[in-house]
């Protein structure tokens, strides 16, 4: 989380939705990202986790540049491509790509590999054919397929294959950052462990860093260097993996631990769990946006929204995370 | 005797010329108040075994088996009638998508009513208002909160955790003895996948049902269930109690599988992933279906097949069952040193 220059800065990110509830009903304000601050240096990985509905993906979509947020700003080397005109955005695009978490959904069907991979190429101005064609042959390579996969289409590749195919188009145009959205959820156990072998091996291959956003905490904890819990479109703690994992300071992140199943176990479950699910994004609770689900609740947490604070060279937002953590 | 007792069940689907095989002889036997575990990878039967118990194969799917009992009932050629009498009263499923599972033009009062007109007691048979408060009672079970006002909900005004409880409630409405829950928690948040499998556990402990729980979790396997039956390309490969299975296991797939997962490579930097991937329905292999995947494998395990080996409820399909250490015994040693030595 410290030394040498960040790739991706981003502070304060916020991105709010209009959302109608009826024809004569009132407009209804969604703060689907509301606040959040981390950086990413070249190389490196930050995990994203949380809940569906925590505002992963809003934060995702905001990286890649899709969407505009309503306030903050995103730096990438520097630059803050989130108040850059049209312009200079599409120049910082290359930079970003994405894989996406359902390789049956995110290649069309009707194209063949070598059209999925070459897209980015002629889009971005390369214009020789040739040159194309070797840069696809050469990423085909790097995610370990053959040759003779190039000509052919999606339906025709397995799901872990699909995902080298995703895997590569994002990589066709060197970006440095590739924002991974759930890249192995789809998968099964045995060729999970592939993927996340490729994409650890391009890593070091290739210097990118990852944006990985998951809700399984035991592939983050092999896979990331940083981790960034979020609930409610808000970072409840940001600290590196050793101690997200050792020494978890917010209660939400101890729930999560405590719910995810473990092998290690191999006992019965006999645990707390947390109750309640994620509050309703259009009524959102007062304070501390976890208040009505952690079980360490105080009076203040539900008048005052707790600010992510440093405590003991970690990022954290509870009121009592002091009197948690003796 | 087993509650449910199964011998040699097989699936096919296709033609009788060009026959895919999705379930391949398997036996399975469920005790009362038995948690069994059935874990595989996506496309190894799991799911089309549950549905052949359930008599929900239709044509051109073909279900035979040596033996299929369900508590004095034979499954086999069954009629509908009878059929009707068992399914969806003593043995019930509870699927992966608890949206796409219910019927999103009635509220959940009506669709937890409907099961209870059927298979409920006399008197909710004949009375309206019985079977409602017999509904609102399920669903207090399941620890929906604000019962009186989700039942005349929706679907589409439940979230995912909720819609899976009500399916949960209507699947142990009838007082099942067998339970069956395919993939229950995959489409859950952790958290609430954590309260709903607790919640499963809480009713199989109280009405000592029996449960079978289908998933590709191998962790969520670990935590819950008592027995373990791991399946591959059709085939169970292994089968055992828990902890024994994991810890000691007698199948290079199931040593393999444990081996890929992310909590047990906390040392390794790279995963010892499983190189490559499950044979579809026309690349099936010659002898052992895991034979082009296992790092074991020698001349005999690609051209002999072999059914499950082993002591009575602690079958391994391997020519070469490992041993306490993971190594693989018999006589491997010599049939793969005989095999380097010839030149390929």
């Amino acid at each position: 989380m410290n030394g040498g220059a960040p790739l991706l800065e981003v502070r304060d990110l916020a991105r709010h939705y209009i959302v109608s509830r009826g024809l004569f009903k009132r407009k209804d304000l969604v703060r689907a990202l509301d606040g959040v601050s981390f950086s990413l240096r070249e190389g490196r990985t930050l995990a994203v986790v949380g809940e569906s509905g925590c505002g992963k993906s809003t934060l995702a979509r905001q990286i890649t540049m899709i969407e505009r947020p309503t306030s903050g700003s995103v730096l990438l080397d520097g630059n803050d491509v989130a108040h850059a005109d049209g312009a200079e955005r599409k120049k910082f695009r290359p930079r970003v790509q994405m894989v996406f978490q359902n390789p049956y959904a995110s290649l069309n069907p009707r194209k063949t590999v070598a059209a999925l991979l070459e897209e980015p190429l002629a889009i971005n101005g390369v214009s020789s054919r040739s040159a194309r064609r070797e840069a696809g042959l050469a990423m085909l390579g790097k995610v370990g397929l053959r040759h003779e996969h190039y000509r052919r289409y999606p339906h025709m590749f397995s799901g872990g294959q699909r995902q080298r195919i995703a895997v590569a188009r994002a990589l066709m145009l060197n970006p440095r950052l590739v924002v991974a959205d759930e890249p192995v959820s789809a998968l099964d156990v045995s060729i999970q462990a592939q993927v996340l072998n490729l994409l650890m091996d391009l890593q070091q291959d290739m210097g990118i860093a990852y944006l990985f956003i998951s809700h399984n905490l035991q592939v983050v904890r092999h896979i990331a260097d940083d981790v960034l819990v979020m609930y409610f479109g808000r970072a409840v703690e940001y600290a590196p993996k050793d101690e997200i994992f050792t020494r978890p300071a917010h209660p939400y992140t101890r729930a999560l631990l405590a719910s995810t199943p473990s092998l290690s176990a191999l006992r019965r479950r006999a645990r707390t769990t947390l109750s309640g699910e994620l509050p309703s994004p259009l009524d959102p609770p007062s304070g501390c946006a976890f208040h009505t689900r952690c079980p360490h609740v105080v009076g203040r947490c539900r008048i005052e929204i707790p600010p992510l604070s440093t405590f003991r060279g970690i990022r954290v937002a509870c009121h009592r995370v002091a009197e948690l953590n003796p | 005797m087993s509650l449910l007792d199964i011998a040699g069940l097989t699936v096919k689907f296709g033609t009788d010329a060009d026959p895919f095989i999705a379930v391949d002889d398997v036996d399975l036997a469920i005790d009362e108040g038995e948690i069994v575990g059935i874990v595989g990878e996506s496309g190894s039967g799991k799911t089309v075994m549950a549905l052949s118990l359930l008599g929900l194969i239709d044509f051109p799917g073909r279900v035979t088996a040596r033996r299929m009992n369900f508590a004095g009932h034979d499954l086999r050629g069954i009629g509908n009638r009878e059929r009707r009498e068992v399914v969806g009263k003593d043995i019930a499923m509870i699927f992966q998508d608890p949206l796409s599972s219910l019927d999103p033009c009635y509220t959940v009062a009506h669709q937890l009513m409907e099961a209870l007109a059927v298979h409920g007691t006399p008197r909710e048979r004949a009375s309206r208002a019985a079977r409602r408060a017999r509904a609102l009672e399920l669903l207090q079970q399941v620890e929906i909160p604000d019962a009186e006002a989700r039942l005349n909900a929706y679907p589409h005004q439940l979230s995912g955790g909720m819609a899976q409880r009500v399916m949960i409630a209507m699947a142990i409405s009838c007082q099942p003895r067998l339970l069956i829950a395919d993939e229950p928690t995959t489409a859950l948040d952790v958290t609430v996948q954590a309260q709903v499998l607790d919640l499963l556990l809480r009713l199989q402990r109280e009405r000592a049902m029996a449960l079978v729980l289908i998933t590709h979790d191998l962790a969520i396997v670990a935590e819950t269930v008592h027995r373990v039956i791991v399946m591959y390309a059709g085939q169970q490969m292994e089968t055992g109690p828990l902890p024994e299975v994991f810890e000691t296991p007698a199948h290079p797939y199931t040593q393999a599988l444990l081996a890929a997962l992310p909590e047990n490579n906390r040392d390794h930097a790279r995963l010892r992933a499983i190189p490559g991937v499950v044979p579809g329905a026309h690349d099936r292999p010659t002898g052992c279906l895991l034979s082009p995947r296992c790092r074991y494998a020698v001349a005999r395990c690609h051209r002999q097949e072999l059914g499950l080996m082993g002591p009575p409820g602690r079958g391994a399909r391997c020519h070469f069952r490992l041993d306490a250490q993971g190594h693989p015994t018999g006589n491997w040693q010599a049939e793969r040193s005989a095999g380097a030595a010839v030149p390929t």
